[in-house]
């Protein structure tokens, strides 16, 4: 039954990639892509990999695909695409077969590799030390906690990016158009109904990610999902990027998280956490990273300011 | 406490403090300049006595992740250190808020610089290959903000070369971990082998790191997006920017992979270093805009570094020095990290002194503002590899090398580049010198002028003092290094 299962998942994948890159529509393009996420988070689900495969399905398809139409959508909205996408078919076939070259030299080389289980003997049988349950986060606060430090810092990167790209004279002012809504509308409903549901999500991830799935990055795109749904139902406008609060939310993560490394740095080494409190530092830095990721998030589909502020 | 974390901490600090604080974050490089030139001297200090690493949180590899400095390391990071705090200073010129309220650009550029510091200092120390890949990511994301400050549309075709640079990096990283079950480099050079899925993952690392590099044919992004960025920001991705993947680059082969390459790997990018030392000195005499120029200087000044892995070892019992080449190539790269920061700062300060873009526009400026078109000629100066400058000593170790290995195409190579520099460059210096009259200009503030100057001085300094910085970068060096890759 699974056999069967997992062959028709790999068709669909393949089918849904296939339409995402001949269809000729970009829009049918992307709905094809976020389809294709979820499909991948579903095949991480089937390998068991419930982590990434909620990190795939938030992530990927979720806060991926709101950017992709957004950005689909300015680009509509100033005329801006391209009608007639497709490439000549020169280029199309030169891409194709160097596709299927790569493709094929992977293929070969995974066929060659011996085969093995990676480190995941050695991380259950350390993960205890941290008195961690999930293997996941075992990892990614524990032994490579430097490198998720530095990929919150990454996300942070990615708002400043796109804070540099604010039209002249709107520096301080509002990101993303105002959203109004029918107030007895399905939209606005929905902005009432489901961020409390996310609230209460988005603090469960976190509180389970120590010994089963989840994790700050699950939690912070669920809290971020419930910011952008009370955005959109025009139930709360965005922040101003110059808000203090705005800047504590964004920065709360990363400071605590740098923080505990430089005070380890301090006394045992970098980001060596305080011994026998390893858990309740870790479960802090993650709450404080989840409301980080959410507002990073939050912003980054919301974009560069475009109205002035309300206190100027 | 050991400098080699503090190096890492401190510039994500600023970075976060300098995006908290708003307007007064500015004038935070006024700390963190000395703050970093001291700490990256300490570990110096350290370095001189042994080379210095240990793992991140006390979780060895293969489980966690190695950081280590050795005298190569170590010195990337003083030169980081003092050519990003210097060209920070600068910065506050453009870059300060206004008196009445912070813009955008006032704001965001403060935590880019410290990120895009904080992410080659990682860089430099990292000893696992997916940690490199995440501070790669940091370094494209502040690179590709910064070339944004001048042109969006140059910006976004760096953004998608260099992403897709990290994605085949990336494949690369995976290919390995799944091969060896480690990322970690010293674990790697123990276990690898000359296998395809070795060979393949090599490839991809190599290639996206060439093309982060902007290596000859993989260049074109990078005139368009050094060429109109403001001048600190030029320097940046000029001096620093494409230098950490290069980086990444000699210690993957010299370090994790010395066994596996084979001399048709190496002349394939010797080949395309030559190729692109040429093209891009032809290139460079042909602009007519200052900045162009520049930055396409730099697509020439980049290929003699890839001349590092046919030479290496090359030579053998003929070379003067032990490992010649690699340590030619390691001092091209510092002098040009020294000599380019001031170049564009000071081209930076001619073309806005004489509010042109052209190089016909300078005419008279070196009697208008003689201390930077002097500073430009000093960086030049080592560009050119003439006596005395870094440039020099690097070319003499990499030429010997060549020589002596019976490399003649390289060696006619480098002196035709030497020579070609000298063309592309002596056009601009020729018309601030030419005519007879002073143009009047707006005065450039002492304190500005006084940085490119120093950063030219620097690159001079290497080639007058080279037998410390030679000595330094020996320090824990790789035995490939000596021996050249097999």
């Amino acid at each position: 039954m699974s056999l069967v299962f997992d062959i028709a998942l790999c068709a669909l994948i393949l089918g849904v990639a296939a339409m995402a890159l001949l269809g000729r529509g970009l829009f049918a393009s992307l709905a094809f892509f976020i389809v294709y996420g979820l499909l991948i988070a579903l095949a991480w689900l089937s390998l068991n990999a419930i982590d990434v495969a909620l990190a795939e399905a938030a992530i990927g398809a979720g806060v991926t695909g709101v950017l992709l139409i957004g950005a689909w959508q300015a680009l509509n909205a100033q005329s801006a695409l391209d009608p007639d996408p497709v490439a000549h078919w020169i280029t199309r076939v030169f891409a194709g077969l160097g596709c299927l070259a790569i493709g094929g030299l992977l293929a070969l080389a995974i066929l060659a590799m011996p085969g093995g289980t990676g480190l995941t003997t050695e991380v259950i049988d350390t993960q205890g030390q941290l008195d961690l349950g999930n293997s996941v986060t075992a990892v990614l606060l524990g032994f490579r906690a430097y490198d998720t430090l530095l990929e919150s810092i990454v996300l942070l990167a990615a708002l400043v990016a796109v804070w540099s790209l604010t039209p002249q004279g709107l520096w301080g002012g509002i990101p993303g158009p105002r959203h109004r809504t029918r107030p007895d509308g399905v939209m606005a409903s929905f902005g009432r109904l489901l961020p409390p549901a996310g609230l209460i999500a988005g603090v469960y991830l976190v509180w389970a990610g120590s010994d089963a799935p989840g994790g700050a990055f699950q939690a912070g795109t669920v809290l971020a999902a419930a910011w952008i749904l009370a955005v959109l139902a025009g139930l709360q406008d965005e922040p101003e990027v110059t808000s203090p609060l705005l800047r504590a939310a964004l920065l709360i993560g990363p400071a605590l998280f740098l923080l505990v490394g430089a005070v380890g740095a301090g006394f045992g080494g970098f980001l060596a956490y305080p011994e026998g409190f390893e858990k309740p530092v870790i479960l802090a830095i993650e709450y404080a990273l989840a409301l980080s990721i959410a507002a990073t998030l939050a912003l980054l589909v919301a974009g560069p300011p475009r109205r002035p502020g309300g206190a100027r | 406490m050991s400098p080699l974390d503090t190096l890492i901490i401190a510039p994500l600090a600023f970075a976060l403090a300098s995006l908290g604080m708003g307007r007064r974050g500015a004038w935070l490089i006024v700390i963190a300049a000395p703050v970093m030139i001291a700490l990256a001297v300490w570990l110096c200090a350290q370095v001189w006595a042994a080379p210095v690493g240990h793992s991140v949180g006390g979780w060895a590899p293969p489980l966690g992740i190695a950081i280590r400095a050795d005298g190569l390391s170590a010195a990337f990071m003083l030169a980081t250190a003092v050519a990003a705090g210097l060209i920070g200073l600068f910065a506050l010129d453009e870059f300060a808020p206004p008196k009445d309220g912070e813009t955008a650009r006032s704001h965001t550029f403060w935590p880019l610089l410290y990120l895009l510091w904080a992410a080659v200092n990682a860089i430099f120390a990292s000893a696992d290959l997916f940690n490199l890949y995440v501070a790669l990511e940091l370094l494209t994301i502040a690179a590709v903000a910064l070339a944004g400050f001048g042109a969006l549309k140059a910006a976004l075709r760096y953004f998608m070369v260099a992403l897709l640079g990290s994605l085949s990096y990336l494949l690369g990283a995976v290919l390995i971990y799944a091969a060896y079950g480690t990322l970690d480099m010293g674990l790697l050079a123990q276990r690898a082998e000359a296998d395809l899925p070795t060979l393949l993952a090599a490839g991809f690392i190599t290639a996206g790191l060439i093309a982060k590099t902007a290596l000859f044919p993989l260049h074109g992004w990078l005139p368009p997006a050094h060429g109109s960025a403001p001048a600190p920001a030029s320097a940046l991705l000029s001096a620093l920017v494409v230098k950490a993947s290069f980086f990444i680059l000699l210690r993957f082969w010299f370090d994790a992979m010395p066994g596996i390459s084979g001399p048709e790997l190496a002349h394939l990018l010797g080949a395309l270093g030559a190729a692109a030392v040429i093209y891009g000195s032809v290139q460079a005499i042909r602009q007519t805009e200052l900045k162009p120029l520049v930055a396409y200087s730099t697509v020439a000044q980049l290929g003699y570094l890839f001349l590092v892995f046919p030479l290496a070892g090359a030579a053998d019992e003929a070379a003067p020095w032990a490992a010649g080449a690699w340590s030619g190539g390691v001092l091209h790269a510092l002098s040009h990290l020294f000599a380019k920061a001031a170049m564009f700062l000071a081209a930076g300060l001619m073309l806005r002194a004489a509010a042109t873009k052209t190089i016909g526009g300078l005419e008279g400026l070196a009697r208008a503002m003689p201390v930077t078109v002097f500073a430009f000629a000093v960086s030049a100066v080592s560009l050119m590899a003439l006596p005395p400058s870094g440039g020099f000593m690097a070319k003499y170790l990499l030429l010997t090398s060549a020589l002596a290995a019976g490399a003649w195409i390289y060696a006619a190579v480098m002196i035709a580049g030497g020579l070609l520099a000298a063309v592309y460059l002596f056009r601009p210096l020729a018309r601030a010198f030419a005519g007879k009259e002073t143009p009047v200009i707006v005065p450039t503030p002492r304190w500005l002028a006084a940085i490119p100057l120093a950063l030219a001085l620097l690159a001079s300094a290497l080639g007058l003092a080279s037998a410390g910085p030679y000595a330094f970068i020996q320090a824990g060096a790789p035995l490939a290094a000596e021996e050249g890759l097999k």
